[in-house]
């Protein structure tokens, strides 16, 4: 603004600058404005609102490799964590000023307070931010005073965007008679009246360009590619977590804001005063609205020096970094509160008839997804949007009469059409770029500086190296590369450990370095300034983009061996909803063991686990509910597959049980959930070894599932058998029957040996076979049978050739069904030895009682072997 | 149209409104219409005129919805109002075509035995017969008079009219004109007319429009109630409607069961808890908010004739399922899948977890 027209707080004569131009950061009317009022003054320097440690790399925004939206990134050198971003889109004001001032070979300036002290504060400083305060401040609309929502209720209307639109941005070109400054001038005494009425310090509104955000664009494009998918969820998240651990610019941080304005303000005061004498007052300044009146208040070189005295300092690195409009949008985190970069960047880009091409390009849109519009509805669009606007009493369609007319007429008022428009146009895909000659990003230095630290060297060679994850240097390396992959950045590959144990706390990778990872980690700094963020930003990107609900499993689990708690929230909400309208039970039922795992894992290394486990017992409800109706008419192949899922719930119930009862500890409600977790698992395990519809061998593993639990009364085993091998029962569907009880390896053989009474029916029933039907179930009982190991085979066919046992020959003291009725009192000695040092030694407890206690699971370990007992001991 | 009838017509029942309004309307009026687009919208949405006269809402919901039907009857587009069962189509078209021209009459009901006279013209057949063809022996449809008169014309169920008929249409809406080859003339339309059609978008199967006619037309969705507790305001006052007129004794404590039912239906029909913290499946069935009323009535007379009178869990329970369980086995597993998930967990719901559990068996 020509300060001159201004009375009274005018320090220079007319005609002269510095000409103050305060506009809305990416407002496209603002930078046209810009445009014309620079042209019309050609001042002899540009000072733009911005970190004056870019001044070195302003050059590079005239390169050719460099086309917005782009970004300068700030960070703290030994910190990259603690960074903030200034983005530019074509249309911000800034970045016009920063382009004439390169083209008309004038020096552009940046005068905001330096990021050194800006970012010098620490992390652990209290803020006091809380989540909602953020997102306003990132939204641009303050909690307590928006000087905007001010002048726009002063004019009538209910939102500042709208008024700003219609005030603003859509005043167009304007005649060209009228003084390219006026505007500002305007601009410039509504905030004066508004910073007296507010004080200096009410200000939220002025977005600034100061956003911190924990990652950038460029591989945005994949994730942007998949349809219906919008990564800006999760860098919405990405982005206030970092705010808070971050240090944020002033415009950021509700709670100080009069200080921090004030102590800006001062500098920039400082910084003007110091280019108008160097450029004889011949200076264009551009800067936020609200700071004009501050810069152009009297105030002597002595208050505005007091003001900056001890202002904390680190040293700080600064580079271009390239952006999208998506971050620019609202729905991209922080941004600059702009909603629609791509209409602004439309109505910036259109030379005429904005409402016309946009509309056409609407249709164009509709079109290459199929849809049929015509001329005709682009013609009635333009029709509706114009009428729209009068009867709303504004002087142009805006965006949301647009939206409305597009709604109405081209999309046949349903708005799953409209969301593309929306994604794709009104925000849009455009990504920036910058040259490759701009300095390196922050996250190389991160690595670089991890690769140091945990003596691990970036080698071509390939080398095998075994981590001990009970160290702490080497889970610091395993969780490095688990966190680099994520990233995309194979530098190592987990191999089969040469000393191949079992044991969860070892880890195996094979690494070789690159030339080309270099590559790959410039193209991961968009996601985040350190390895960490990086790769908790992609991981909640990825797990937005997923579709498969074994995806989200799987990378809940890497997120887990990465040790990313921060992404698992969302990995864990993308996965219950997935979970919840996944039909399939065979995914869910698939997806359960790998979730289970990674519970019990996480309990491993000591991650908070408790939503993991929250969601893995809702997944177990729905395969509860699930279960029995996907069990009905099923062929064999089917039926083979789904018993594989019963087992494999089965396992994950039982730890499932186990772990949310040891988590729920005292609290009786969350023990209660694991046993009635398993209750109703019993439950539905009933319901299928009952049901005539279900295939023969999943209702005989049902069965053999309850026997196994002890959840049977003493013979409904062998009722159940009975009635599965009655004669009434086609023979193909008894031998699944049988198949499915004691069948694989799963000590079924055992089970028969050690009870008389089913080995006799099984007997029975096979006696009773016709010769036909035999050669049908022949090659399945093969099946069963051959898998047992030679030793029970042998035992089998002794006992069978015997003969029948006598039922008098039982004895009554048969603890168990499907065990031998006494302890074998010499092996169970030889084995008590070892179970005591597995226990620890237990002073004075009395042998025998703990041989009492041991007794079944002795039994169990003997018999049973591989049935988890062992491996839960070990 | 005297007023002792069961339901007087839009433009009798709020007479004093639309007089009111349009003393108070300075705004340019589109030809033939008895009010501008601006006081129009204010009619449905409601609000207070200078002089003191207040204007009742005809319609709760988005104001945004309200003044694209309205700006789109004013640029000459027919308004194709879609939305469930129960969403206010027929009122919005009624409430519109009242403000507009004065006259809610000119109505064309949509049915599977709609015939094209109905929307063209049909034959006095004595006169037809004693003075050959000619305009006197012609019986004009309500879309044929709305044309000559510049009035607004209304089709409901625009979908369940077979599609043959419904082409009729295309001719009327973009030439504006419709053509009488037996007597070599045409009726022209008059400015100010224009027409508003209902369809049912859960039933597009039925009759879908062709594209050439849904080209004519501009689409507003209506939606469902915004907010649970808009849902709860209208179940609550229509069920005590209705209620009164079969008279049953008011229950005492029924809101509670009211916000219940109008609870899982909403979860049920968004596919998401009101939480917004689960996902759901969604059903087969519509549950509109007109089914969550005929739910608490029924379950009303059940408490009253059977009951205690109070409003119990058990009393709706049984009507939920049969408006949950359409498709007997995938809506089943998924109102099993809601029990399980979401019922059983919420605090203060286990009488109903228990009492879904009883009928669900």
């Amino acid at each position: 603004m020509s300060v001159a027209g201004t009375a009274g707080r005018a320090p220079t004569a007319d005609g002269g600058g510095p000409w103050v131009l305060g506009v809305r950061h990416h407002g496209p009317g603002s930078a046209r404005a810009v445009r014309a009022a620079l042209e019309a003054r050609r001042p002899a320097a540009v000072l733009i609102e911005g970190p004056p440690e870019a001044d070195a790399l302003v050059e590079l925004a005239a390169d050719d490799g460099m086309s917005p939206p782009v970004a300068l990134l700030a960070h703290v050198t030994d910190d990259p964590g603690r960074s903030a971003f200034w983005p530019f889109a074509g249309f911000s004001p800034e970045w016009v000023a920063i382009r004439w001032a390169l083209e008309h070979g004038v020096p552009a300036r940046f005068i905001d307070l330096p990021a050194a002290h800006t970012l010098a504060r620490k992390p652990d400083e209290p803020d006091g931010l809380d989540e909602s305060d953020e997102r306003d401040a990132g939204a641009g609309a303050g909690l307590r005073v928006d000087p905007l929502a001010a002048l726009a209720e002063a004019a009538g209307y209910d939102d500042p965007e709208r008024w700003w639109e219609d005030a603003v941005e859509h005043r167009g070109a304007g005649p060209a008679a009228a003084d390219p400054l006026a505007p500002f001038d305007a601009l410039g005494d509504a905030m004066t009246a508004l910073r007296e009425e507010y004080g200096d310090g009410g200000h939220q509104r002025d977005p600034g360009p100061v956003s911190p955000v924990s990652a950038g664009p460029r591989r945005h494009a994949r994730t942007l590619a998949a349809p219906g998918t919008s990564p800006s969820t999760s860098s919405t998240r990405a982005c206030t977590r970092h705010a808070e651990s971050t240090h944020l610019t002033p415009q950021a941080v509700p709670q100080r804001p009069a200080r921090q304005d004030l102590v800006r303000e001062a500098y920039m005061r400082l910084q003007v005063r110091a280019a108008r004498r160097e450029f004889d007052d011949r200076i264009a300044v551009v800067c936020g609205a609200w700071h004009v009146p501050a810069l152009t208040a009297k105030s002597t070189v002595a208050a505005d020096r007091a003001l900056l005295k001890g202002l904390p300092k680190a040293k700080v690195d600064l580079t271009w970094v390239p952006w999208t409009h998506r971050r620019l949008a609202r729905a991209g985190g922080y941004g600059a509160g702009i909603d629609s970069p791509g209409w602004y960047a439309h109505l910036f880009g259109s030379p005429d008839r904005p409402l016309e091409r946009w509309m056409t390009k609407v249709a164009g849109l509709l079109r290459d997804e199929d849809q049929p519009v015509s001329s005709a509805h682009v013609i009635e669009a333009v029709r509706l949007a114009d009428t729209l606007a009068a009867m709303r009493g504004r002087p142009l369609p805006g965006l949301s009469e647009t939206t409305d007319a597009v709604r109405a007429v081209m999309c046949e008022g349903s708005d799953i059409p409209l969301a593309l428009v929306r994604d794709r146009l009104i925000v849009g895909d455009v990504l920036g770029e910058v040259p490759a000659s701009a300095p390196a990003v922050p996250l190389q230095r991160d690595l670089t500086r991890l690769q140091r630290t945990l003596r691990l060297k970036p080698e071509a060679l390939e080398r095998e190296v075994d981590l001990d994850l009970r160290k702490e240097t080497d889970a610091a390396r395993s969780r490095l590369l688990h966190r680099l992959r994520l990233l995309g950045i194979d530098w190592g590959e987990p191999a089969r450990s040469a000393r191949s144990t079992t044991g969860t706390f070892r880890e195996s990778w094979r690494l070789r370095w690159e030339p080309e990872l270099a590559v790959r980690i410039a193209e991961a700094g968009i996601w985040g300034t350190t390895v960490d963020a990086a790769a908790t930003a992609k991981a909640e990107a990825d797990a937005v983009g997923a579709t498969a609900l074994a995806d989200v499993t799987a990378l809940a689990e890497r997120c887990l061996l990465a040790e990313l708690p921060d992404a698992l929230p969302v990995v864990m909400k993308v996965l219950a909803d997935r979970a919840a309208l996944d039909t399939d039970v065979g995914q869910l039922a698939q997806a359960l063991p790998a979730l289970v795992r990674s519970l019990r894992y996480g309990d491993v290394r000591g991650t908070g686990t408790h939503a993991l486990a929250e969601v893995a017992a809702g997944l177990a409800e729905r395969v509860f509910v699930g279960l029995p109706p996907a069990c009905a008419a099923l062929d064999a192949d089917g039926a083979a597959e789904l018993r594989g899922h019963v087992d494999a719930v089965h396992t994950a119930v039982g730890l499932l049980g186990e772990t949310t009862t040891a988590e729920g500890g005292g609290t009786g409600g969350t023990g209660g959930t694991g046993t009635g977790l398993r209750g109703r698992w019993h439950a539905v395990l009933g319901v299928l070894s009952g049901r005539d519809t279900v295939p023969g061998v999943i209702r005989g593993r049902a069965v053999r599932l309850l026997l196994d639990d002890g959840e049977l009364a003493d013979d409904a085993a062998a009722r159940l058998m009975g009635l599965a091998l009655s004669p009434g029962t086609p023979p193909a569907d008894a031998a699944a029957w049988i198949e499915g009880f004691v069948g694989g390896g799963s000590g079924g053989g055992m089970l028969l040996v050690h009870d008389g009474r089913l080995l006799g029916l099984v007997d029975a029933w096979l006696s009773g076979v016709s010769a036909e039907a035999f050669t049908d179930v022949l090659p399945l009982l093969r099946r069963t049978f051959s898998a047992y190991e030679p030793g029970v085979r042998r035992t089998l066919g002794e006992l069978v050739r015997r003969g029948p046992e006598a039922p008098g020959v039982r004895p009554e003291a048969a603890a168990l069904p499907g065990f031998a009725p006494e302890l074998d009192q010499e092996r169970a000695d030889a084995v008590l030895p070892v179970l005591r040092l597995l226990l620890g030694s237990v002073p004075g407890a009395d042998v025998a009682n703990l041989a009492d206690v041991m007794d079944a699971d002795v039994m169990d370990a003997d018999a049973v072997e591989g049935n988890g007992v062992v491996e839960v001991a070990g | 149209m005297t007023n002792d009838a069961l339901r007087p017509h839009a433009e009798n029942a709020f007479a004093h409104e639309l007089t009111a309004l349009a003393a108070a309307d300075d705004r340019p009026r589109p030809a033939r219409w008895r009010l501008s687009p601006w006081a129009v919208a204010t009619y449905l949405l409601g609000g207070t005129l200078p002089d003191g006269t207040v204007i009742t809402p005809k319609y709760v919901g988005p104001r945004r919805l309200v003044e694209v039907a309205v700006t789109t009857l004013a640029t000459d587009r027919a308004l194709l109002l879609l939305g469930v069962p129960g969403t206010a189509k027929t009122w919005v078209s009624e409430h519109l075509a009242a403000a507009i021209s004065g006259d809610s009459t000119l109505l064309v009901q949509g049915t599977a035995g709609t015939p094209e006279e109905a929307i063209r013209y049909g034959w006095n057949y004595a006169q037809l017969l004693a003075h050959g063809p000619s305009r006197d022996a012609l019986v004009p449809s309500p879309v044929m008079r709305a044309m000559t008169e510049g009035m607004t014309a209304r089709v409901e169920e625009l979908t369940r009219i077979p599609a043959d008929v419904q082409d009729t249409l295309i001719t009327i809406l973009s030439e504006k004109t419709l053509p009488i080859p037996e007597l070599g003339q045409e009726a022209q339309a008059v400015r100010g007319f224009n027409l508003i059609a209902t369809a049912n978008d859960r039933d597009r199967g039925v009759n879908d429009l062709s594209s050439a006619l849904r080209r004519r037309f501009n689409t507003v969705v209506l939606p469902l109630p915004e907010s649970v507790e808009a849902e709860v305001d209208i179940v609550s006052r229509r069920v005590d409607q209705i209620g009164r007129s079969i008279d049953l004794p008011a229950g005492p404590d029924g809101i509670d069961e009211i916000r219940r039912v109008v609870t899982v239906f909403r979860e049920l029909r968004d596919g998401i808890t009101a939480d917004g913290r689960t996902k759901l499946k969604s059903p087969s069935g519509t549950l509109s908010t007109a089914e969550a009323i005929s739910v608490v009535t029924g379950g009303l007379a059940l408490a009253a004739h059977f009951g205690d009178g109070v409003l119990r869990p058990g009393d709706v329970a049984a009507g939920i399922l049969g408006s949950v369980v359409r498709d007997p086995a995938a809506d089943r597993v998924i109102w099993q899948e809601y029990l399980e998930a979401v019922v059983r967990e919420r605090d203060g719901w286990k009488d109903f977890y228990r009492a879904c559990r009883e009928v669900t068996a």
